[in-house]
């Protein structure tokens, strides 16, 4: 089954932090990829740019319209995310715990089956 | 020899081949890959040089060098492997079959379900790691690994390779069976992606099961799952559209369900209940057998359909079972008796929220002319599963049965 578990971060929560504690958080992250890819559940994992940076694009009477992003006007963000292929929904749980971000009040960290999937991994 | 033929033959020797290498050499891991290296290059060279006199012995030839390689590049094992694995003597290969040792190792209980389908599809099943890959929609890197991690886990849970005994080895079977239902079911149920390589799953699956089936005809369960097997693969031609839209049985034509697979599998399900022990495949399979049977939806033998899931409620007890009694006594006894058993299941905490619960619910009530809470139920039942074809039947279901005042 995959999942995908979704990192949702807070820029001010993230700037509070120590630099032992940011150090401790990469580092988490490199320990959490390496066990799963030695386990063969990840499949991909990728990190974005900060929400300031993100352009919101549509299209209104045929015409596109770009303004600078982020869509939600939120505290928490997209920061990233895991896509994994686990035994069952009580695995991904199991390793969302396992991510260092869990641990941090003010960080967010989601898991949802999913549902379809095309692109170059059903190649 | 043509190339399916030809993929055919190596498919059926790979578990071969790798029992002797085993027998030999001890060490499943590095067998396993050595075998899989002797096949890739039988599919290189055979189709150029021609199919050799002894394919067997050719790739247990080959394999047996591949291990010996892997074993010398190994310097810091050398000296201790080198002296066992130079005595290979190409040619010497005993007859005897250790697919069912192979697959008991395989479906080994230290491993999850996903690395045993994954193991099996490998080791037993012949398939390259892509193949693999490919058919659970993973990238062949991750698959790679958890191949590799299963290896290591049988490795240091010290198996031997020789078949359970006794009790145990009834219990591993189960595994075994477990493991090659899963197989067959992605493939049954694919649902998103590249819809023919799932479907090449449920005909790997059984594949399996006629090989176990050929070493352990007595068993009524080996029985039973391929029974099971091929009156579900039977239907596949009517259990969607063109589109790729689920038929529900009562809808299917049955003019395109496999009539040679039917008899097959009917055949099997009658010698398999006249065994000493029924098991709950030999039952499932017994029920696939009478919807087989009828030549329409209202033909359907209910009585008999509702008596063999009341036997299979007593002899294992599971929610989804009673869940399933309940259609059938829908139809003997009239919807309400139905809902009033489902209502029996509401506190069940292993289908709180479940699909099927409220799928089959909105069914009944659909039936019993309460379209305001089918449509309810299908709705909710959309939102709960995971399926994108599931979910695109049961939003149809919904928008059919949608009363005036949502509209």
């Amino acid at each position: 089954m995959q999942f995908l578990i979704s990192l949702h971060i807070n820029p001010a929560v993230l700037d509070a932090l120590t630099d032992e504690e940011k150090a401790a958080l990469g580092g988490g992250h490199g320990e959490f990829i390496e066990a799963l890819r030695k386990s063969g559940e990840l499949i991909t994992t990728q990190a974005l740019v900060d929400p300031s940076q993100a352009a919101v694009v549509s299209v209104r009477n045929g015409q596109p319209a770009v303004t600078d992003g982020p869509f939600l006007e939120a505290k928490e963000y997209l920061g990233g995310f895991y896509l994994i292929d686990c035994e069952d929904k009580e695995r991904a749980i199991e390793l969302a715990a396992q991510i260092p971000d869990a641990a941090i009040e003010g960080l967010g960290v989601e898991v949802r089956q999913v549902m379809f999937a095309a692109g170059q991994l059903e190649a | 020899m043509t190339a399916p033929a030809l993929e055919d033959l190596l498919r059926e020797l790979t578990p071969q081949v790798l029992g002797v290498l085993v027998r030999r050499h001890g060490q499943f891991e590095g067998c396993e890959d050595a075998v899989q290296e002797a096949v890739l290059a039988a599919a290189v060279q055979w189709p150029a040089e021609g199919v050799p006199e002894n394919p067997r012995g050719w790739l247990v030839t080959v394999a047996s060098r591949r291990l010996i390689d892997q074993v010398r590049s190994d310097h810091a094992r050398r000296d201790r492997e080198s002296a066992t694995a130079a005595g290979v003597v190409p040619g010497d290969v005993p007859d005897t079959d250790d697919t069912l040792v192979l697959l008991f190792l395989c479906c080994h209980p230290a491993l999850t379900a996903a690395s045993q389908t994954a193991l099996t599809l490998r080791a037993v099943g012949g398939l390259t790691t892509a193949e693999v890959a490919r058919a659970f929609l993973v990238p062949e890197a991750t698959m790679a690994a958890r191949i590799s991690r299963a290896k290591q886990r049988v490795k240091a849970a010290g198996s031997s390779f020789t078949l359970p005994a006794g009790a145990e080895r009834q219990d591993r079977l189960r595994v075994v069976l477990h493991v090659l239902y899963l197989i067959f079911n992605e493939g049954y149920t694919a649902s998103s992606g590249s819809e023919l390589h799932r479907a090449d799953l449920a005909r790997e699956a059984i594949r399996l099961a006629r090989m176990v089936h050929a070493q352990l005809p007595g068993d009524g369960e080996v029985t039973g799952l391929l029974a099971l097997m091929l009156l579900t693969h039977a239907r596949r031609q009517a259990r969607t559209t063109a589109a790729g839209d689920l038929v529900p049985l009562d809808e299917q034509d049955r003019a395109k369900w496999d009539r040679e697979l039917i008899g097959e599998g009917t055949e099997l399900v009658k010698a398999s209940l006249a065994g000493p022990a029924l098991g709950p495949y030999q039952l499932q399979a017994a029920i696939a057998a009478t919807h087989a049977d009828a030549a329409t939806a209202g033909e359907t033998n209910w009585p008999q359909v509702h008596a063999l899931y009341l036997i299979m409620e007593r002899i294992a007890p599971n929610p989804m079972v009673t869940l399933n009694r309940a259609v059938a006594l829908a139809e003997i006894a009239g919807p309400p008796a139905g809902l009033a058993l489902l209502s029996a299941l509401d506190g069940d905490e292993r289908l709180a929220g479940h699909h099927r619960l409220l799928s089959v619910r909105a069914h009944l009530l659909e039936k019993a002319g309460d379209p305001a809470g089918a449509y309810e139920h299908y709705r909710r039942a959309a939102k709960s599963t995971a399926s994108i074809a599931e979910q695109r039947y049961l939003e149809s279901r919904a928008s059919r049965v949608r009363p005036r005042s949502v509209r």
